[in-house]
């Protein structure tokens, strides 16, 4: 692979950072696959009447944001084997996986908690009153102009995942920028790091179009 | 016994007491008006009378079938709450319409959905007959609320007399028996209260039974079979409109007329 890597020309290095971003993009797709129903669930919990269930959610939340990913990255991956001795404990992309997901199911349930309770009342009564059940009002009358006005901040949101995805990387989880590490070690080659920012750029242009375009479709209703 | 027959309706929110024993009588096909100062408790009431809200006590029989007694009905479950609503309507002063719904789907929205539940517990209905009758019934409450043109319009390119037509439409698409309204023009500019106000005329003509929550004391005087004054959670006086504009009793009806037609004389 040393050999491979010094010899390599511009092409072979774009392919092989590709490979690197696809990684990036795995902690990207899975975190989002575990992120978006798990921070919907929170958000409920959140604003749930039963006090426990909405005070334990809430704690959750907040020592969730309130803590670095970084530091969470650790403590999942190494705690287990801290505690229970080595052996014990997950794998890196478990670990990563498991620690994007309730990081960003907590900031997502805020985003969602925000936009379910920004719905008026008046949206709910006159489903009551038309004879809707909870969960037909929910789905029928609620979700789309929630959608609507989480759009912005559930977008900012996304493409910070783009980024913060590079912080795998500390317990290694071989993502792009490690991809591109390799590189300096090897063989003293610099230019692949900063190269890297071009796949994060065109990743997250690719998220601002169809965001864009979401909003588009979504902006022949106020709400 | 009387179509509709409320009786002590008491409600209170924390210590404040807004419904102090609440009576009321309406035959089939008539228009009661509630008229009173802002405070005085009539949302509440016509919340009460939709399963919005829950009184403290007392009773409600609709045609014969007692829909609520507070000592019976502590708790009730969700499906059963459902059923009950859909005696009435409500018309809000805020329309509330559905903003990602067509003119055409607001008023449609609700009857489908309960058509498809039907469908699935009966088979023997003729599923896409049915459908056909609620769109073909749509259409006909468009025409009625003047709204043909606008059916497939978004409410966010409605103005507010042409929003709260749909509502009264998509109230009226659930056939309820009785309707009510909560001040259905006082959201809107004054230009536009008259066509709001026409329609629910015509319904009156249709010998719709009303419930219509009302500042609009020419409208109520005209177009009501009776006439209630609510004042700090009682009814303070009630009776036949011309006697209740043109001949008040109580004080607090006095006063009460007297600063509405100061305000209008302004
Ligand atoms: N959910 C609630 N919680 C606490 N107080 C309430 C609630 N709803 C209404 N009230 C109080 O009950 C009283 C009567 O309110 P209500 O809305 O029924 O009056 P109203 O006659 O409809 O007045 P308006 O003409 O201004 O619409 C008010 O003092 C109000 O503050
Ligand atoms: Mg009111």
């Amino acid at each position: 692979m040393n050999y491979l890597l010094l010899s390599a020309g511009f092409w072979e290095i774009s392919f092989d950072l590709l490979i690197g971003f696809f990684e990036t993009l795995k902690i990207f797709s899975v975190t989002l696959l575990i992120a978006l129903p798990l921070g919907l669930l929170i958000s409920f919990g959140t604003m749930s009447k039963i006090k426990i269930l909405q005070k334990a959610c809430a704690t959750v939340v907040w020592i969730i944001r309130g803590t670095p990913l970084m530091l969470q990255l650790i403590v999942v991956y190494y705690g287990p084997g801290l505690v229970f001795g080595t052996g014990a404990g997950l794998s890196a992309h478990v670990s990563t996986y498991i620690t994007f997901g309730i990081n960003y199911a907590c900031y997502f349930s805020e985003i969602f908690r925000g936009g379910i309770q920004s719905i008026t009342k008046g949206q709910y009564e006159a489903g009551y009153v038309l004879g809707m059940t909870k969960s037909q009002i929910f789905f029928k009358v609620v979700l789309l102009q929630v959608i609507k006005r989480i759009i912005p901040p559930m977008s900012n949101e996304i493409i910070t995942l783009v980024k913060d995805t590079s912080l795998a990387r500390i317990i290694t989880y071989y993502e792009l920028i490690f991809f591109a590490q390799r590189y300096i070690k090897n063989g003293g080659l610099l230019w692949p790091l900063f190269y890297t920012a071009v796949y994060y750029l065109v990743f997250t242009a690719i998220l601002t179009v169809i965001f864009n375009r979401i909003e588009k479709k979504l902006s022949y209703f106020k709400a | 016994m009387a179509y509709l027959e409320i009786k002590n309706f008491c409600k209170k929110f924390g210590n404040t007491e807004v419904l102090k024993g609440i009576d009321i009588s309406i035959e089939k096909g008539e228009v009661l008006s509630i008229i009173g100062s802002s405070g005085s408790g009539k949302t509440t009431f016509l919340r009460c009378i939709n399963f919005l809200e829950t009184p403290d006590s007392g009773t409600m029989i609709l045609d014969g079938e007692t829909l609520f007694d507070a000592e019976r009905d502590k708790k009730v479950k969700e499906s059963a709450l459902r059923t009950k609503r859909l005696n009435f309507g409500l018309v809000f002063q805020s329309f509330n319409l559905f903003p990602q719904y067509s003119v055409f789907d607001n008023i449609t929205l609700a009857p489908l959905l309960q058509l498809k539940e039907r469908a699935k517990k009966d088979k023997t209905i003729d599923y896409s007959e049915e459908k056909q009758k609620i769109l073909d019934d749509a259409e006909k409450l468009l025409a009625k609320t003047g709204l043909t043109d606008k059916k497939a319009a978004y409410p966010c390119e409605l103005s507010g007399g042409q929003q709260q037509r749909v509502a009264i439409a998509r109230a009226l698409a659930l056939k309820p028996k009785i309707l009510c309204f909560d001040e259905p023009t006082s959201a809107l500019d004054p230009e536009l209260t008259g066509e709001v106000l026409k329609v629910i005329r015509s319904l009156k003509g249709e010998d719709r039974t009303m419930i219509i929550v009302t500042h609009e004391m020419g409208f109520a005087k005209n177009v009501s079979d009776k006439v209630v004054f609510m004042a700090n959670g009682v009814i303070e006086e009630e009776g036949d409109p011309k006697e209740v504009f043109d001949n008040p009793k109580s004080e607090k009806l006095k006063a009460f007329l007297t600063g509405i037609n100061n305000k209008e004389g302004e």
